[in-house]
């Protein structure tokens, strides 16, 4: 069996206040390579949170989170920035590009603050990601010159930049159409079976749920059900 | 180009307006800061070498530092005297022209023997009173400007006459006096005597053009009724900011009372290190209000960006490098404003010096200015500073935003 990529034990999340909100409580799970997994649930039950303390973008009040074996608990807040840099990518249901940049620019960002490659070569491979997305002439255009489903496509080409093992999104398809849903359902699940990629997605829709190999149900911040739906590929 | 500058570039690119007031205000402080120096140090700067060129470096005088003893005052340790009438001293230095002779042999610059005197001076029914100067033409050009002043006439025309004079500007109009004419000169030892005018100055300091005749040393004399009299040794140093320390050897060697034009202005000078206080401290002002645009436009590029730090901070971006992209934009904007503020400053210090002014004291009729390129630099220093001082509150409180807190709002 291989490494874990992703491991949560006993994860527990409460926001302080006059009144105590818990957003996930006392959660284990395993992430393997090549998984394609759902988390859902209904409004409110924490699949977000879980999702934000698995890519390491909160800090569990209790319990532990592990990437690659390695616990992330005590880790600096540039350790844990590092970690998302290199190891994990993020799709949010709102694409989240920056404004003022071309498409091509907002997918080199992140190869651009790891700095391991020549200008160049990071400009070759951001357009290479999005030639392979469909994107290909639209590279020079800024993100509010193409439609919900391109941009939400150049948010996954920006998070497969350093090629991290671990695509962590949610809801991606939550503000697209029909179409676009598909088609970026499409991409996510080809990350998985063509790039070999783990791809986490928190969905509210249940038909994509069933698409995907495996579903985490999360009811008031606990896991309520965690099996599989189809045998990875 | 690097990412931290890429973004930052863009973020002051996309914001234009803001981006421009801010420049302009910092251009503001630093152009105005640029001409305040200029102009405040350079009328410091003018007041002192006019000092300086219209006094005498160092003024050595018949006055003793220390009062004259009485033969019992030195004999016995406690003395006491009544009814005593002093003897009457014969007023002068001793040997002025052997202690000029020993003065030269260290003293860097020129000196020059004179008389000071009082005389009445009378022309066509009118008196006046004035400070008459006896100079040796030979010498006095080495230790004054009166031979540049000269407007009619030169100091060697003193010897053109038996008794001739040379009459400031103001005071030959006051006594309607020519060159040529003939007045009379009467001391208050008693002495009288016919004088021909055989020039005109004029320095520019109304009290002496308006007061002051120059006589040779011999006529002066006379009219002191005192044959070899000296009673002023006046000294050019070549470094006049020295005249200090060389004052104080020289009375310390030859007892007399020597004064520095510092110590003689010690009041004036002092004065003006009270106004260069007073300076920098408007500067820093002005600079300081001028930081406050800086801090606006960075606080709110801040704020507009908010969700862009989140999103740049889950991709995996530091802290550091969300700080150092909001200071370099302050920077940015600090840089660009102090760059104008050159432009501005130098404008602003041109403009200056082409006005004209009249003071009752002299008749330099344009204001004094100084170009340094210290003032551009200190304004730059202070500029920028301030400006990475207003850019680090926001960069910092960039750097600290919860990413999750960003994109849940946002979701």
């Amino acid at each position: 069996m291989s490494e874990a990529l992703i491991e949560a034990r006993a994860v527990t999340k409460v926001l302080g206040g006059i009144v105590p909100v818990t957003l996930v409580q006392d959660i284990d799970l395993i992430i393997m390579p090549r998984e394609f997994i759902a988390i859902t649930g209904p409004s409110g039950s924490g699949k977000s949170s879980l999702l934000y303390l698995l890519g390491l973008l909160d800090i569990p009040t209790s319990g532990e989170v592990l990437i690659d074996g390695i616990s992330t608990s005590r880790m600096t807040e540039d350790a844990r920035a590092e970690v998302r840099l290199t190891r994990l990518g993020f799709v949010f249901q709102f694409h989240f590009l920056l404004p003022e940049f071309s498409i091509t620019e907002n997918v080199a960002l992140p190869m651009r603050a790891l700095g391991k490659l020549p200008p160049r070569a990071i400009i070759a491979r951001a357009e290479e990601l999005l030639e392979s997305f469909g994107l290909g002439d639209h590279r020079h255009k800024t993100p509010d010159q193409l439609s919900g489903g391109q941009r939400q496509r150049v948010a996954v080409a920006r998070a497969l930049a350093n090629d991290p093992p671990v695509i962590l999104a949610d809801e991606p398809t939550g503000s697209l159409d029909s179409v676009s849903t598909a088609q970026v359902f499409g991409i996510l699940r080809d990350l998985v079976a063509l790039r070999g990629k783990t791809v986490v997605a928190v969905t509210h829709d249940l038909d994509l749920a069933a698409q995907m190999h495996r579903r985490i149900h999360v009811v008031d911040g606990r896991l309520a059900n965690d099996h599989a739906v189809t045998a990875p590929a | 180009m690097n990412l931290i500058l890429t973004i930052a570039w863009t973020h002051v690119r996309h914001r234009a307006r803001q981006t421009l007031v801010a420049i302009a205000g910092v251009m503001t402080g630093v152009g105005f800061s640029i001409m305040m120096a200029a102009m405040m140090e350079g009328s410091q700067e003018d007041f002192i070498r006019t000092l300086v060129d219209a006094l005498p470096h160092i003024s050595i005088t018949d006055e003793l530092r220390e009062p004259t003893r009485q033969p019992a005052d030195i004999v016995y340790t406690a003395a006491e005297f009544h009814g005593l009438t002093p003897d009457i001293r014969r007023p002068g230095i001793k040997n002025p022209m052997a202690t000029i002779a020993s003065l030269q042999t260290w003293v860097p610059g020129a000196l020059t023997p004179s008389v000071q005197s009082k005389a009445v001076l009378r022309f066509a029914g009118r008196n006046l009173t004035t400070s008459i100067i006896g100079i040796d033409p030979r010498t006095e050009a080495e230790v004054s400007n009166l031979a540049t002043h000269m407007k009619q006439g030169t100091l060697n025309s003193l010897y053109r006459a038996s008794n001739a004079i040379l009459l400031g500007d103001r005071l030959a109009n006051k006594i309607g006096a020519r060159v040529n004419s003939n007045i009379t000169l009467a001391s208050a030892e008693g002495a009288s005597m016919n004088a021909t005018v055989v020039g005109i100055f004029h320095t520019g300091f109304r009290m002496t053009d308006e007061t002051t005749g120059y006589v040779l040393l011999k006529t002066a004399q006379i009219l002191e009724r005192q044959t070899g009299i000296v009673n002023e040794i006046r000294v050019r140093t070549r470094d006049p900011m020295a005249a200090r320390l060389i004052s104080e050897r020289i009375g310390e060697q030859t007892g007399y009372k020597s004064i520095s034009w510092q110590e003689a202005q010690e009041d004036l000078l002092s004065a003006i290190t009270l106004r260069n206080v007073l300076m920098y401290t408007i500067v820093g002002a002005i600079l300081l209000v001028a930081s406050f645009g800086t801090y606006n436009i960075i606080s709110t590029i801040t704020h507009e960006k908010t969700r862009d730090i989140a999103i740049l901070k889950s991709l995996g971006f530091r802290d550091h490098t969300i700080r150092a992209i909001f200071i370099v934009e302050a920077l940015a904007v600090g840089l660009a404003g102090a760059v104008l503020g050159w432009i501005f400053g130098y404008l602003l210090t041109r403009g200056l010096a082409s006005l004209e002014f009249k003071t009752p004291f002299s008749d330099y009729n344009h204001l004094p200015v100084l170009y340094s390129v210290n003032h551009y630099l200190l304004a730059t220093g202070v500029a920028l500073l301030s400006s990475m001082v207003a850019g680090y509150f926001p960069a910092r409180a960039a750097a600290r935003l919860h990413p999750v807190d960003i994109i849940r709002g946002a979701t």
